[in-house]
């Protein structure tokens, strides 16, 4: 816990740091570390030998570069693959069991893990640097048939899933940090809702990096069974440190016949400082396949942080009737960057995808949508629908449309539409003159900007998200 | 309450207000005619604080000069403008926008926000007076309304903030006469001793539904003429040319 550099900066209030004893790996990549992690989380055989199949792999693939924003090397064998607080060694196996200080952390990032404070109707699992450090709900849910737990309890106790799926989605071979992330996964969180059974609450992973110069390789697995619904959200925060961490997640989700996932993301993520230091790389792929028929899957992202976002929250559309949906706030201001958008991947007939992308741009940022819609020749009378609005604040950020268009039949039909429009000072001086101050303007206009994508955030959050969007924003109009 | 004195503007060097007085007190209804480009809506928005103009000359609102601030301090003082062109604001309800508006100025007078329900009460209360559809209320700011619904949302707006002077720009152009009478409607209920009005308008119609006590006509930056209701009349047989 060397080189904390903690910068003063207001508007970031997730930025402290938990002083507390942590393992980790030894540092760099190598076969010797992924052991470590296998080794730590007492894994079995075939988990280990997956991971060093990836990594085997892994030495054959190049870093993409096709990306906008650029960022400078990452030298790998600088970083830990693996830290943990040292209380978590031994997995606690109640909730008295965890280090208070932990519990503080969790509790000022307003996750309160008690069971007197719990939040109503949400169960969350928290993921403290490399580990989940603890599952709530869990006893109700179990009722239900319902898992939900870390990835790592997964793996030891619900082998035949985790083997069956993990990897089903994104392949071992994938792309480099997919490969990497497969390699030298640390923790992340696992559903499995049985057939016919609606999840009774929202289910929610909380990440926090905590330990510097520590790489977070989250894995997310989430298997909704026939007839099944389940909605599940994620948080994320770190603190404000000079360096830049990575954060190269993979998240597969799966759904059966008739099955409904869906899938929010609050993205606050340290974004750096005004000039641009420090800052995290979330580096993140995310996936999931509508394997059955009519089933549906629904991303809904609010990116507020983060130095690089990078990410393309996709579906397959494989199932006939299959619904995708991807509905997103991209947010940038400062020095901040973001390539993000999805992909649409229709094969089944009569698949459906919707896309609605609200890219925010302000100060010296630089926001690119970049989306995939691909109908193949099978995919008779499918559907897509696009939407990109892109607002721009200022005169020193940029922001771009990327759409890559594929469709091979002749039944299906593709709309995509885009606007770049500038907050507008007709819109500023109109809320003025009603008494609102600059700073309650911007939020209005921007809220009402991404209005479609925040009322599909569960109502817990989305309250949260608005707030988010006007702090992330402030000071942006002079 | 208002007090004009000598006010020059300009835009970008080129003289708009020439040498402006206008007085106004508290319970009096002025209204200020004029030939389009005389200046009326230039009045308006520097009343309001809009920026972009270069001002001399002092404006005093309640004794205060008012030259150096910012347009939501006084819409927070009491200045209300309702706009020739109401402005859309896509994704925000009128609810949200209004109950954002009133809590802004009530939190700057140091009075406590209204929560939903108790604001709910209070805008429906203020709709029915104006014969305001309640639907209305949940529809986004000026998306999608006719003109005529932009103007009585400014007017509905005006009686729910309270303001201390409201300034209306051409509120009456491009209304029919039904919405005309609310809107003429929504400010005769409106008018008590502590404020004031100060209509802008091209047309005399409105002044046959609001009886203002005084008329000021300007012409080419100046007040060329003030005098009591029946110049409107006057103003609409012979036209402006006659000054």
């Amino acid at each position: 816990m060397k080189n904390q550099n903690l910068n003063i900066n207001q508007e970031y209030k997730y930025g402290f740091t938990t002083d507390i004893e942590s393992i980790k790996a030894p540092k760099g990549l190598s076969e010797e570390s992924i052991k470590f992690i296998s080794n730590i989380k007492k894994e079995p055989s075939w988990m280990l030998d997956w991971r060093l199949k990836a990594f085997k792999r892994l030495k054959t693939l190049k870093e993409p570069n096709w990306q906008k924003p650029k960022y400078p090397k990452i030298d790998y064998q600088d970083l830990y693959y693996y830290s943990a607080p040292k209380s978590s060694s031994n997995k606690p196996k109640s909730l008295d069991e965890i280090d208070p200080k932990i519990i503080e952390t969790y509790k000022k990032l307003g996750i309160p893990l008690v069971e007197q404070q719990r939040l109503n109707g949400i169960a969350v699992d928290a993921v403290f640097d490399s580990v989940s450090v603890a599952t709530t709900f869990k006893e109700e849910l179990t009722k239900k048939g319902i898992i939900f737990c870390s990835i790592s309890e997964a793996i030891q106790k619900h082998p035949e899933l985790v083997k069956k799926y993990i990897g089903s989605v994104i392949p071992l071979s994938d792309h480099y940090f997919a490969t990497l992330n497969s390699a030298v996964f640390t923790d992340g969180s696992f559903v499995y809702i049985p057939p016919n059974t609606r999840c009774p609450m929202e289910l929610s992973t909380y990440f926090r990096i905590n330990a510097s110069e520590t790489g977070q390789f989250e894995r997310t697995l989430i298997i909704a069974d026939k007839g099944s619904y389940v909605s599940y959200l994620e948080g994320c925060t770190a603190p404000m440190r000079d360096e830049n961490q990575l954060h190269a997640a993979n998240v597969e989700l799966i759904a059966l016949d008739d099955a409904e996932i869906k899938y929010s993301t609050v993205q606050n993520w340290y974004p750096g400082d005004k000039d641009g230091v420090g800052g995290i790389y979330n580096f993140v792929t995310k996936r999931g396949i509508c394997k059955g028929k009519n089933s549906k899957i629904s991303w809904t992202q609010v990116e507020t942080g983060s130095a690089i976002t990078w990410k393309y929250p996709s579906c397959i559309l494989q199932g006939d009737n299959s619904v995708g949906e991807f509905y997103s706030i991209a947010i940038t201001n400062n020095h901040q960057k973001a390539d993000t958008g999805t992909k649409m991947i229709h094969l089944g007939k009569n698949t459906k995808s919707k896309i609605i992308s609200k890219g925010i741009s302000a100060g010296f940022a630089d926001n690119t949508y970049r989306g995939l819609v691909d109908i193949n020749e099978k995919a008779t009378n499918s559907r897509n629908y696009t939407q990109c609005d892109s607002l721009l604040m200022g005169n020193k950020c940029g922001a771009h449309t990327v759409p890559y268009i594929k469709n091979k039949n002749s039944t299906s039909t593709i709309e995509h539409e885009a606007t770049t429009t500038k907050i507008n000072e007709e819109q500023l001086y109109y809320c003025n003159q009603r008494g609102l101050d600059q700073e309650e303007a911007v939020s209005l206009i921007v809220n009402g900007f991404c209005k479609e994508v925040l009322q599909q955030l569960p109502m817990e959050f989305a309250v949260e998200a608005q707030k988010l969007v006007a702090i992330s924003l402030e000071g942006s109009v002079g | 309450m208002l007090n004009i004195k000598n006010l020059k503007v300009s835009v970008e060097n080129k003289l708009i207000l020439n040498d402006l007085n206008l007085k106004i007190n508290p319970g009096e209804v002025h209204a200020i005619m004029g030939p389009n480009g005389s200046g009326k809506s230039t009045l308006a928005n520097v009343l309001s604080g809009k920026k972009g103009y270069e001002i001399q000359g002092e404006i005093l609102f309640d004794e205060l000069n008012i030259n150096d601030i910012s347009v939501e301090e006084r819409a927070q003082k009491g200045i209300f403008l309702a706009f020739q062109y109401p402005v859309e604001i896509p994704g925000v309800n009128t609810n949200v926008f209004l109950r954002t508006s009133l809590n802004s100025i009530r939190k700057s007078k140091g009075e406590k926000e209204l929560d939903t329900l108790n604001f709910l009460k209070l805008i429906k209360e203020k709709a029915k007076e104006l014969g305001i559809d309640e639907k209305f209320l949940s529809r986004q700011l000026n998306v999608g309304f006719s003109g005529g619904e932009k103007k009585k949302n400014e007017i509905l707006q005006m009686k729910l903030l309270q303001p201390k002077l409201s300034i209306l720009d051409e509120t009456d152009s491009g209304l029919d006469i039904d919405a005309l009478k609310i809107v003429a409607d929504g400010v005769n209920s409106y008018k008590k001793k502590d404020n004031a009005f100060l209509i802008i308008t091209h047309y005399q119609r409105l002044l046959d539904y609001i009886k203002p006590d005084f008329i000021h006509v300007l012409s080419k930056g100046k007040i060329v003429k003030t005098g009591s209701a029946e110049l409107a009349l006057e103003l609409e047989k012979s036209g402006y040319k006659n000054l």
